[in-house]
């Protein structure tokens, strides 16, 4: 009864979708369903000079059926940016974040677009779950004027100042200290509200980071440092360039915590964390065990230094997609075809981002 | 009417309101958003005494003491001018600023650009450069040689306490991230300057002394070496135009251009280095220019290329003394 409910639900707002297609933004919902809904995270939070929050994450069908057209959404549109990359309509460089979608949306249900954020230059997914639309992003990687930046800062150089994303940063960990000043012209202003600022593994070891953490605890600031942890710093394990990889310990006096970042509600619930001791104690320093599936880049294949064994292994076991999808049908949320319908919607939002994108004027 | 000028310091360690301090705390007076990061700013006010007495006035959250640090908080000072706020970073010696050339290149000169005109960066950063008393090579440097192909920011030079307090006010006010260089040297100079509100235009040049025979163009410290020389040189008869172009990015072509067609002689007196100095590029920029205009190639004189000595013997050497603008203004107008 319940189940035939949800799926008439479903596919009145399914049909809602068709109509609107060309003006939905990523936000929409598709189930309105907020019932709470108690998950457990896959594994518990590891924590450094902190309690650990609790691996019972809240959330409800509406929010996981967010998760998944949210990050069917990012994982489409990059693959598809992956081919007009090797039709030549992208150049120069372009970072892939398939696999890595779960820090983006997680992150974004924990916060408000009050919160700032500002990563590296994998941040096509971010700048999406910040508010981006599609067309922005696709016309910014064909170097056409209606892209987020104009055509003028690439794949490399997506802001968006409306909800507090600063981008989009080409030199490694340069963006970290950014970030910190982002978060001290937060406490400056007495406004509440917190900034993350994202790096990857390999910037781990950029002494400006320290530098700023340094400053940051110091001073007291609501500065969240993310190291998305993929393991690989382009070509280089994460054994091989780190002393220590444990990366949510290496802020010393710093708070650290741990997080399976292939868990939507796990970074979720580390985040809402994150951002309460932030606004009370100052820096504290979250570390996403996540993978991307492609290489560094577009010009790097990707396993001359890792097997495909591993890569599919990841996707098999780790998927954050297919931990969502399993979520959703073992909680009787929604129909297996409903789910597949959600990503050929989502699959056709993306081409026909492209399609209008190509028609504008390279810059 | 206004009252008798004060007498100012540009920078003098007794006096209680300096010109450039005096500038800072009256835009931190005018606008909330502006506040001052930098080593020792704050408690110790500042290894210059610029800032000082501002930490006792406007509280450790607006004039902040950071580490050594300089990559992380002038990235910092980039990442609050993205919200907003208006910092004035301060760089010891603008020597030490090399930490943070990926920072002041890529994220303070570029962002504009590559975020397509939705951020402004609003900072200043400001500091002592040149060739100093024997401070040696390492703090003797001169930055705007560096800094100068950074596209998006602008550079200006002070010389006078009337030009330090003006070009300050003037750069903490502009919404372009702007590069103010003071110079070690000219810290103690005295100036009457006028009590009401006042800027410079970032620009604009300086006419310091007009004339008719050549045109001296010159910049911070050497400006006194050039008006030295040019006391000889009105003492032998010649007639020389100074100017100071303060503007060093960039360059204020109009009153330069102006400058040369009635002179038709250049001749740049500078501290950075022979090679990929200001001069270089204002050398390039006249030639282009005001080619036709020229009776004889544009002359630059400028410091030796090599680390500055300690012995102050040699360090004489390597900087443009007063004799050597003379002999030079003397060959022009043969």
């Amino acid at each position: 009864m319940a189940l035939s409910r949800l799926n008439c639900f479903s596919s009145r707002s399914a049909n809602l979708l068709k109509t609107l297609s060309s003006a939905i933004s990523l936000r929409r919902p598709i189930s309105t369903d907020t019932t709470p809904i108690i998950v457990e995270t896959s594994v518990p939070f590891t924590s450094h000079q902190c309690e650990a929050p609790s691996r019972s994450v809240e959330t409800n069908p509406k929010e996981l059926l967010t998760f998944f057209r949210d990050m069917a959404l990012m994982r489409r549109m990059e693959i598809a940016a992956d081919s007009l990359y090797k039709a030549k309509l992208i150049r120069g460089f372009c970072h892939l974040y398939d696999g890595q979608e779960a820090v983006a949306v997680g992150m974004e249900a924990a916060i408000t677009k009050k919160d700032c954020i500002i990563t590296a230059y994998r941040d096509h997914c971010t700048f999406v779950a910040r508010g981006g639309t599609l067309l922005e992003v696709f016309a910014e990687l064909m170097g056409r004027q209606a892209g987020c930046s104009r055509g003028k800062g690439g794949s490399m150089h997506f802001y968006k100042k409306d909800s507090n994303f600063y981008g989009g940063h080409g030199i490694v960990g340069a963006q970290v200290p950014l970030g910190c000043g982002l978060a001290f012209a937060q406490k400056y202003s007495k406004d509440e509200n917190v900034s993350f600022a994202l790096y990857g593994d390999g910037a781990a070891n950029q002494g400006q980071l320290f530098e700023a953490l340094n400053i940051s605890a110091l001073w007291d600031l609501p500065a969240i440092l993310v190291c998305e942890n993929n393991h690989y710093g382009m070509g280089t394990a994460e054994w091989r360039a780190a002393k220590s990889p444990a990366y949510y310990k290496r802020g010393d006096y710093v708070p650290g915590l741990k997080v399976d970042g292939m868990d939507a509600l796990a970074v979720k619930q580390a985040c809402k964390f994150a951002k309460e001791h932030a606004l009370k104690n100052g820096p504290i320093i979250l570390e996403m065990d996540t993978y991307r599936y492609h290489g560094h880049s577009m010009s790097d294949p990707g396993s001359t230094y890792r097997t495909r064994d591993e890569i599919s292994g990841v996707r098999q076991e780790r998927d954050p997609i297919e931990r969502i999808r399993k979520l959703i049908l073992s909680h009787d949320l929604a129909t297996e075809k409903d789910l597949k319908d959600i990503e050929k919607e989502v699959r056709k939002e993306v081409d026909d981002a492209i399609a209008q994108a190509k028609l504008f004027v390279d810059t | 009417m206004q009252l008798q000028p004060k007498l100012i310091a540009l920078q003098l360690l007794h006096l209680r309101n300096p010109a450039l301090g005096e500038g800072l705390e009256e835009e931190m007076e005018r606008d909330p958003r502006v506040c001052v990061m930098g080593e020792d700013v704050g408690h110790y006010g500042g290894s210059y005494k610029v800032t000082k007495g501002l930490a006792t006035k406007f509280g450790d959250l607006r004039v902040l003491d950071t580490p050594i640090a300089e990559n992380s908080f002038t990235g910092m000072g980039i990442g609050a001018a993205m919200t907003g706020l208006r910092p004035v970073v301060e760089g010891m010696n603008m020597g030490f600023l090399l930490l943070a050339f990926n920072q002041i290149s890529n994220n303070c000169g570029m962002l504009h650009y590559t975020s397509g005109g939705q951020f402004t960066i609003p900072i200043v950063i400001r500091g002592p450069g040149g060739v100093g008393r024997q401070l040696g090579a390492e703090h003797s440097q001169r930055l705007e040689s560096y800094f100068q192909s950074i596209p998006g920011i602008q550079m200006v030079a002070c010389s006078t306490p009337y030009n330090a307090k003006g070009l300050m006010k003037a750069a903490i006010r502009s919404e372009n991230p702007v590069i103010l260089f003071e110079h070690v040297l000219l810290y103690n100079l005295k100036e009457r300057i006028p009590d009401e509100d006042y800027i410079c235009n970032l620009e604009e040049a300086e006419l310091v002394r007009p004339g008719e025979d050549i045109t001296i163009l010159t910049y911070s410290r050497m400006r006194y070496h050039v008006m030295q020389a040019a006391k000889t040189l009105v003492n032998k008869g010649y007639d020389p135009e100074v100017i100071d172009i303060r503007s060093l990015k960039p360059f204020d072509l109009y009153t330069i251009g102006n400058s040369v067609k009635k002179t038709h002689r250049v001749l740049i007196v500078e501290e950075c280095m022979r090679t990929g100095g200001i001069g270089a590029s204002l050398t390039a920029a006249i030639t282009e220019n005001f080619h036709d205009y020229l009776d004889a190639p544009v002359m630059c004189l400028s410091s030796q290329d090599v680390p500055t000595p300690y012995a102050g013997t040699l360090e004489e050497w390597t900087v443009v003394q007063p004799a050597q603008i003379v002999t030079a203004v003397e060959q022009l107008c043969q």
